[in-house]
C-alpha cells in the first residue's frame, strides 16, 4: 500500500471517529452571577442610569483571598510586571498604587487590561497566563492600591522573615568567653 | 592656552548652519558664532516660540540648514519644518508618520527622540516603533523608509542618525529588554541596508575580521562575543547603540559606544560580556571593526557606554596626539588614542565608590569588592548610580578655552539584584534600585573639565540632576538647561551665570546656535520634561515607591512640584 493511500485511509478513519465522538458539551460550572467578560470602561451610559460598579462575585473571590493575592505578588515578578510598573509606583507603565486608572481600577477592569492588553504599550497576556493567574495578578494589583480586604492583604512581605527586625532585638549582655565552649567534644 | 582644534571639524558646512545634533563629526557642539558675548548676553530675549503639541520628553536638537529649522518630536515622532525667513518662523510643512502606539510600552526611558539629521536635501530621522525615514527637506514628502527594529522583541529607535560617506548610521535601543544590540548602515540615497554590526555573537556577526587590532589582550581572541557569555546568553545580551557616533575623516574611522549588557543582574551572565559597555572603531565603508575598548567588562550597574566621543588633539608627553575624550557613565573622563584604542588617561570627574581606579596597563577598571551586587543582597552607596555620573546628554568643547563642558548627575544608589526571567518584549532587568543625591547634596553639576591638565577648571553645582546637553560658542559662552526649566548662559572661562530664562517646562534637550537668514545669531532649545529622569512627571509615577521609574523617582521625588510636562521650542536672539 502506498504511503499516501495509507494516510488518506487513516484520515477517513479519524474523521469517522471524530464524528462519532461528537457530544453535547455539558457545563459543570455556571459562570458566577454578575461576571461580565467585557467590563465597561465607563459608567457613562446613554439613557441615564449608570452601570452597576459593584464587583462581581468572581472578582470578590480573588480580592478577598490572601493566597490569591500572595500568588499574584509572585507572578507580578515572574512575568516581569515589575519591570514596567516598579513595585507599584510605575516606570515605563503607569503607577498601580495611586487613584489614576487609564482603563479602570475595578478588579474586572484590571483583569481585562492584563488579558486583552491596552493600546499604548500594555501587552495582551491572553494565551500566556491561565485565567486564574490573570485574576491573581488583578487581585495583587488591587492590593497595591489598597483595594482588597484588609483581612486578606498581607501585613508584611511574603519572604521568610526569620527574626524580628534588628532594630527590635533586645540588647544582650556581652560576656567574656563561655567556658562550656572550650569543653572537648563528646566521645 | 594652547589651541586644540578638533581634528575632524566639518569645515564644509556653512558657518551658521546646525545640520546634525552634534554640529560636527568631532562632536564638539562648538558654534563659531560670536555675536552673543558675555558683555551683551544679558539682553538675550525670546525671538519666537513654537509648541510641538506633544508633552513628552524633548531630547532632540533643533536642526537648522539655510532658512529652515527642523524639529523632531518624541513619539509619535512628528517632524516640523519652520520657515526662518519669515517673521515668527511659521510652519513650512509638517510630517506625521503612521506609528505603532504599542512601541511606547517597550521604550525604557520615556518615548524620546534625539533628533534628525540633514543630508543633501533630505531630513533623516528614526521613529520609536523602529523605522528610519528620509523626507524631502523642501517639501516634507517621504522619500524612503526602512524598518529596522522590532518592538515585539523590545527594540525601539531613539537615537539621532548620523550620515557618514553617504551612509546613514542607525543603532537600536532596548537594552532593558534583552535585545541584541547593533549598528546598521543604510544607503542615504535609497535606504538600502549596506551592513549591520551586532554587539554580541560570533565575529562574523560583529564584523570582526583580520583588520581587528584591539590594544588590550583581553579583547583579542576568536568569537569573544559568544565565549564571554554563559551558553546562549549573548542572544539576549544588549549592547545597544543608542548614543553618539563620531567620525574621523583622516583615519576614516567611526567611533561609537555600546550599551549595558542584559540583564542588569550581573550574576546571570558571568564573563566579560563582550562587546557590551565598550566602544568600537569601525571602517564606515564595510563596518569592519578596527579596535574595541571595554569601559565596563562584566558591567555591574547598567553603565551604558553610549556617551559622546569628542575628537580632539591633545599634547601628551610633549607630543600632539589625536585622541578622543569621553566623559563616561562610570564617572571617569577617558582619553583614548583614537587610532589604536589605547587609554591614555582616565580620571574621575565626580565621586566614585564602585570603581577604585582604571588600570591603564590592562585597560580594566578595578571594581570595589564591597560594592559588587549579589542576588538578594542590598548593596548601598554605589556611586555613580545606574544613570551614571553622566548620561547620554552631550557635553561641548571650546577650542578657545580648551575646556570640555560636561552637564551631569551627582547621584548614588542602593541596588538589589534578583533572578529575572526572559520574556520577549518585557523588561529584562533583575535589579531594583533607589537613587539619591551624592556627596554634597547637589543632584547635578555643570563641570568644565580641562582635558590637558586632567582636572576640573570650574564647576556649577545644580540642585536637580542635569539632563540637557551643552552648547559652547565662539562668543565664550556656554548654554545649558535645568530640569525645572531654566535656560542658562554661563561664562565659558569662569562658569559665572550671566543670563537665564525660565521656560515653561523642564529642559532635557540639546541647545544649538545658528545664523538666521537675517544674519543674526540665534540660540534655540526645546523645553519639555521627560526622559528616564523626568518620567515621574510625564508618566505620573508615584514617589511612595522608591524603586519606581528604574530608581529615578527616589532621586527626584520633588520634580512634580518643580516642573510640568511641556513641549515648546524657544529661540533667543539679541534685540535688533
Amino acid at each position: 500500500m502506498c504511503s499516501r493511500c495509507l494516510a488518506s485511509a487513516l484520515l477517513t478513519v479519524l474523521l469517522a471517529g471524530a464524528g462519532g465522538c461528537e457530544r453535547e458539551r455539558r457545563e459543570y460550572h455556571s459562570t458566577p452571577a454578575g461576571t461580565d467578560a467585557r467590563p465597561a470602561l465607563t459608567s457613562f451610559r446613554p439613557g441615564g442610569a449608570p452601570l452597576d460598579a459593584a464587583p462581581s462575585a468572581l472578582g470578590r473571590h480573588y480580592q478577598d483571598n490572601a493566597f490569591h493575592i500572595g500568588q499574584g505578588g509572585r507572578l507580578f515578578r515572574s512575568y516581569n510586571c515589575n519591570g514596567c510598573h516598579g513595585a507599584g509606583g510605575g516606570a515605563i507603565g503607569p503607577a498601580l498604587m495611586d487613584a489614576q486608572w487609564r482603563y479602570g481600577g475595578s478588579i474586572e477592569q484590571i483583569h481585562a487590561s492584563i488579558v486583552d492588553g491596552r493600546p499604548n504599550g500594555m501587552p495582551a497576556w491572553r494565551g500566556k497566563l491561565t485565567d486564574e493567574q490573570a485574576w491573581q495578578l488583578a487581585a495583587y494589583v488591587s492590593a497595591l492600591a489598597g483595594n482588597v480586604s484588609k483581612a486578606a492583604a498581607p501585613s508584611r512581605r511574603d519572604a521568610l522573615s526569620a527574626t524580628p527586625p534588628l532594630t527590635q532585638l533586645p540588647a544582650q549582655p556581652t560576656q567574656p568567653g563561655d567556658a562550656s565552649a572550650q569543653q572537648p567534644p563528646p566521645q | 592656552m594652547m589651541a586644540m582644534l578638533p581634528g575632524a571639524s566639518a569645515a564644509a558646512q556653512a558657518d551658521g548652519d546646525w545640520p546634525m545634533p552634534s554640529l560636527d563629526y568631532a562632536n564638539t557642539r562648538y558654534s563659531p558664532l560670536q555675536e552673543i558675548t558675555p558683555a551683551n548676553v544679558a539682553n538675550l530675549r525670546v525671538e519666537f516660540t513654537f509648541s510641538t503639541g506633544i508633552d513628552r520628553g524633548q531630547e532632540a536638537a533643533p536642526i537648522v540648514v539655510g532658512d529652515t529649522m527642523y524639529v523632531v518630536t518624541p513619539y509619535p515622532n512628528v517632524v516640523f519644518a519652520l520657515d526662518l525667513a519669515k517673521p515668527g518662523a511659521p510652519l513650512k510643512w509638517k510630517y506625521a508618520p503612521p506609528s505603532l502606539p504599542a512601541a511606547q510600552g517597550v521604550a525604557c526611558c520615556d518615548v524620546v527622540n534625539r533628533g534628525g539629521v540633514y543630508w543633501r536635501g533630505k531630513l533623516i530621522f528614526n521613529t520609536l516603533d523602529g523605522r528610519t525615514l528620509a523626507l524631502d527637506a523642501a517639501t516634507g514628502k517621504r522619500l524612503w523608509e526602512r524598518k529596522l527594529a522590532d518592538i515585539n522583541l523590545g527594540e525601539t529607535l531613539t537615537m539621532a542618525p548620523l550620515v557618514v560617506k553617504d551612509k546613514v548610521l542607525v543603532g537600536n535601543s532596548g537594552g532593558e529588554f534583552g535585545v541584541r544590540g547593533w549598528l546598521a548602515a543604510l544607503d542615504a540615497q535609497t535606504g538600502k541596508p549596506l551592513w549591520k554590526a551586532y554587539s554580541t555573537g560570533p565575529d562574523s556577526d560583529v564584523l570582526i575580521g583580520p583588520g581587528f587590532r584591539p590594544h588590550y589582550a583581553s579583547d583579542r581572541g576568536k568569537d569573544l562575543g559568544v565565549r564571554s557569555w554563559p551558553n546562549d546568553a549573548w542572544r539576549l545580551g544588549g549592547g545597544t547603540v543608542w548614543g553618539w557616533i563620531s567620525y574621523d575623516p583622516q583615519l576614516d574611522l567611526i567611533f561609537y559606544g555600546t550599551g549595558n549588557p542584559g540583564p542588569w543582574n550581573a550574576e546571570q551572565r558571568p564573563g566579560d560580556n563582550k562587546w557590551s559597555a565598550g566602544m568600537f572603531a569601525r571602517d564606515p565603508d564595510d563596518g569592519q571593526a578596527r579596535w574595541f575598548y571595554q569601559f565596563s567588562p562584566h558591567d555591574l550597574f547598567d553603565y551604558d557606554a553610549i556617551n559622546e566621543s569628542l575628537l580632539l588633539e591633545l599634547r601628551i608627553a610633549g607630543k600632539p596626539r589625536k585622541v578622543l575624550v569621553r566623559p563616561e557613565r562610570n564617572g571617569f573622563v577617558y582619553v583614548l588614542d583614537r587610532a589604536s584604542g589605547e587609554v591614555l588617561a582616565a580620571d574621575a570627574f565626580g565621586p566614585v565608590t564602585a570603581i577604585d581606579r582604571i588600570d591603564l596597563r590592562s585597560g580594566r577598571p578595578h571594581y570595589v569588592a564591597d560594592r559588587q551586587p549579589r542576588n538578594g543582597k542590598v548593596v548601598r552607596q554605589i556611586c555613580p548610580a545606574s544613570t551614571g555620573m553622566k548620561d547620554w546628554n552631550p557635553s561641548a568643547f571650546s577650542p578657545r578655552t580648551g575646556l570640555v563642558y560636561i552637564p551631569h548627575n551627582n547621584l548614588c544608589m542602593d541596588w538589589l539584584a534578583s533572578e529575572v526571567n526572559y520574556i520577549a518584549g518585557t523588561p529584562y532587568l533583575g535589579a531594583e534600585s533607589r537613587m539619591y543625591a551624592g556627596p554634597g547634596g547637589n543632584r547635578g553639576a555643570f563641570t568644565a573639565w580641562d582635558p590637558q591638565a586632567r582636572r576640573i577648571a570650574w564647576q556649577v553645582k545644580e540642585d536637580l540632576p542635569l539632563r540637557s546637553g551643552a552648547l559652547a560658542t565662539a562668543g565664550d559662552l556656554v548654554f545649558y538647561g535645568t530640569m525645572d526649566g531654566w535656560f542658562k548662559a554661563v561664562d565659558a572661562r569662569s562658569g559665572k551665570t550671566l543670563w537665564r530664562f525660565k521656560t515653561d517646562s523642564g529642559i532635557i534637550g540639546q541647545p544649538v546656535s545658528y545664523r538666521g537668514p537675517d544674519g543674526r545669531q540665534y540660540v534655540a532649545v526645546l523645553s519639555g520634561i521627560g526622559g528616564w529622569a523626568g518620567a515621574i512627571v510625564v508618566n505620573n509615577l508615584d514617589p511612595r515607591d522608591a524603586t519606581a521609574g528604574g530608581g529615578w523617582v527616589n532621586a527626584v521625588s520633588d520634580l512634580k512640584q518643580r516642573s510640568n510636562a511641556g513641549g515648546t521650542l524657544y529661540v533667543f536672539a539679541l534685540p535688533r
